[in-house]
């Protein structure tokens, strides 16, 4: 027999009491573990989308007055006939502090060519990377081998040419091997062919006109690897296209703002639900009190039997409502975020936290009804009897 | 050897025109070993005296001594600990708590004190034996009779075996057997050396007591009338008049 019996016996006595707190706990912990778990799946998937998005680092020579278009983003320009950057240098990005963030590299050869009295602008790219620093791009045909090239959709109609078609630019002839789905923004203009087919046409075998990076930045802030780049390239200048990082991580945050808010609103009011219930228990059981104050039991004794229903009840809404969250979260996910696989791994730190919430949610909500029980005077709690 | 001691209790409630004095300038020794019967109508003061017995009830003014401890010169943390390791209490209407069963009742003293779980166990059997419980220890107080309840009620009280038993009415809500059969568990803890000081309003309750004290608006009217005759009826197995039968027949001598 002892002060944890009494609580035990005293839960299952008042079973609907106790459901009831542990309904208004475990509605408090399930929220934010549903919450908590959406904003963390959906961080991810906007992390991966900004991933999918491509280039977010764009590395160009330095030169002076340098205003640059490319891609559909205001980012400045680029002159063609500048100084270039030496295509080995690139590898010292492999070196950087955050070399690991790094998703992909691009170098890329500019130049005008001439197609039949028409001025083209044709770029020599890494296909390998393209895939994932241009995931918009949507090809009819093949990826280029040796002397093959695919043309932007506005290319293609100016130029009267499709797949098969045979051109000789510089003396060399290149065959169209594919064209690209309108994309919207400029690369629908270009001609696009392997990257040493183009260094061979522009006679600059080892340079480049400039390289985009992807850089995945969940871990990372993209102020820091533009710095480490940059370091690692003195003769480069290098820039981060962050209004479209910020502007997504931006949203992010406000949605984790509000959605914190949200939570702790929640809480909130599942405190209150244990601070009335357990109020009410209290007066419910003056006269035990009354009893257990009469034979001997200290303030602390009393508050200790309350103490322990509160944390009884609080771990087993912890638990509960873990899981609740979770499930929540899955549905939410299914319901809010198709694109999402609804795949929510178990996470030992939420759980664990939740349990931690609920058992400090229900031991502050007990606290005032457990010093009020414990100040009841014996004397008179027996005579209300 | 005087084991309580009070001095000029007084208790008053309210302010005023409307100040009650409950307790009136009371003083009384009780030795150790007595049983102490306290008698008077309803609002005599009778239960008010017992709880400032029992360390719950603080007066207006005096002053109360038990085993040369001044129990309201004690916190009321002290004060619980006192009541824990001197007083067993046996409540009027049983008090016992619903949901927890006979040994589990009985054991309620023992839930704050450290001892073995085999050794609480025990204790509590001791007590149940005492009490004549034996194969009722898990059954719920709903499933018992009222003489059964007041059993285990001075099972709870004598478990921790306190030195002094205070019971307010313990017989109020018994038939005539069962009150004689508790009376007479009473009269064995006493035999057995325990202070027992016990409210009632039954004079044939009272007729088990070594002692009698009377109370009247909240003032002693009579102590230690005498009531050997009593005893030795009922020691006797004899049918006993009642305290008023006895005193009108002059059988009672008082003072």
């Amino acid at each position: 027999m002892t002060l944890k019996t009494i609580s035990i016996k005293n839960l299952l006595r008042r079973k609907g009491k106790a459901g009831f707190i542990l309904a208004g706990l475990v509605i408090g912990v399930s929220t934010v573990v549903g919450i908590l778990t959406f904003v963390e799946a959906m961080t991810d998937s906007i992390n991966h989308k900004l991933e999918k998005y491509g280039a977010n680092i764009l590395i160009v020579p330095k030169t002076e007055n340098l205003a640059l278009s490319y891609g559909g983003l205001a980012l400045g320009g680029v002159s063609f006939e500048m100084k270039e950057i030496q295509e080995d240098e690139l590898a010292r990005i492999k070196n950087i502090k955050n070399a690991r963030n790094v998703a992909a590299l691009g170098p890329m050869v500019l130049g005008v060519v001439n197609i039949e009295s028409q001025k083209v602008l044709m770029a020599g790219v890494n296909f390998k990377a393209a895939e994932i620093l241009k995931p918009w791009w949507h090809l009819q045909g093949a990826l280029p081998q040796e002397n093959q090239m695919i043309l932007g959709a506005e290319a293609a109609r100016i130029l009267n040419l499709s797949t098969g078609n045979q051109i000789s630019i510089m003396d060399k002839k290149l065959t169209v091997s594919g064209v690209l789905e309108p994309t919207g923004s400029q690369d629908d203009q270009l001609i696009f062919t392997r990257l040493a087919t183009a260094q061979t046409i522009f006679d600059k075998n080892g340079r480049i006109s400039m390289a985009e990076v992807a850089a995945l930045c969940k871990d990372c802030p993209i102020e820091d690897m533009v710095k480490q780049i940059s370091e690692a390239l003195p003769g480069a200048k290098v820039m981060a296209i962050q209004q479209v990082v910020k502007g997504r991580m931006a949203a992010l945050a406000q949605f984790k703002k509000f959605s914190y808010g949200i939570s702790g609103v929640i809480l909130l009011i599942g405190s209150l639900v244990v601070l009335v219930t357990m109020m009410g228990s209290v007066r419910e059981r003056a006269d035990e009190i009354g009893i257990f104050r009469a034979i001997g039991f200290r303030k602390g004794h009393i508050m200790k039997i309350v103490f322990i229903e509160a944390s009884i009840v609080s771990g087993l809404a912890g638990i509960i409502g873990y899981f609740i969250g979770l499930g929540a979260a899955k549905v939410a996910l299914f319901a809010f975020a198709k694109s999402h696989s609804g795949y929510v791994p178990f996470r030992l730190d939420l759980a664990v936290g939740a349990v931690m919430i609920a058992l400090a949610l229900g031991l502050v909500s007990s606290a005032y009804p457990a010093f009020m029980a414990a100040r009841l005077d014996p004397n008179d709690a027996l005579r209300s009897m | 050897m005087v084991y309580i001691l009070a001095d000029n209790l007084t208790k008053t409630f309210g302010e005023g025109e409307i100040m009650v004095k409950a307790i009136d300038g009371i003083s009384f020794q009780i030795e150790e070993g007595e049983f102490v019967a306290v008698m008077g109508e309803s609002g005599a003061g009778k239960s008010t005296l017992l709880g400032m017995m029992g360390a719950m009830n603080a007066p207006t003014s005096g002053s109360l001594m038990v085993d040369d401890i001044d129990i309201y010169r004690l916190t009321q943390e002290q004060r619980a600990d006192f009541r824990r390791e001197f007083l067993g209490f046996v409540f009027q209407s049983f008090h016992l708590v619903p949901y927890l069963t006979v040994m589990e009742n009985i054991m309620l003293p023992l839930a704050i004190i450290k001892r073995s779980k085999k050794n609480k166990q025990e204790m509590a059997e001791a007590a149940m034996n005492q009490v004549g419980l034996s194969g009722k220890a898990h059954r719920l107080p709903n499933q018992i009779s009222g003489g059964e309840k007041e059993r285990v009620a001075v099972a709870r009280a004598i478990v921790n075996e306190p030195p002094v038993l205070l019971a307010d009415e313990p017989t109020g809500n018994l038939d005539t057997k069962t009150s004689q059969d508790i009376m007479e568990l009473l009269l064995r803890l006493n035999d057995n050396g325990m202070t027992i000081v016990m409210v009632t309003h039954s004079p044939d309750c009272a007729g088990y007591a070594r002692r009698i004290m009377r109370l009247a608006d909240g003032k002693l009217m009579d102590d230690n009338i005498k009531l050997r005759s009593l005893k030795r009826w009922q020691r006797n197995k004899e049918p006993f008049p009642s305290l008023n039968q006895a005193l009108a027949a002059g059988s009672l001598p008082t003072g």
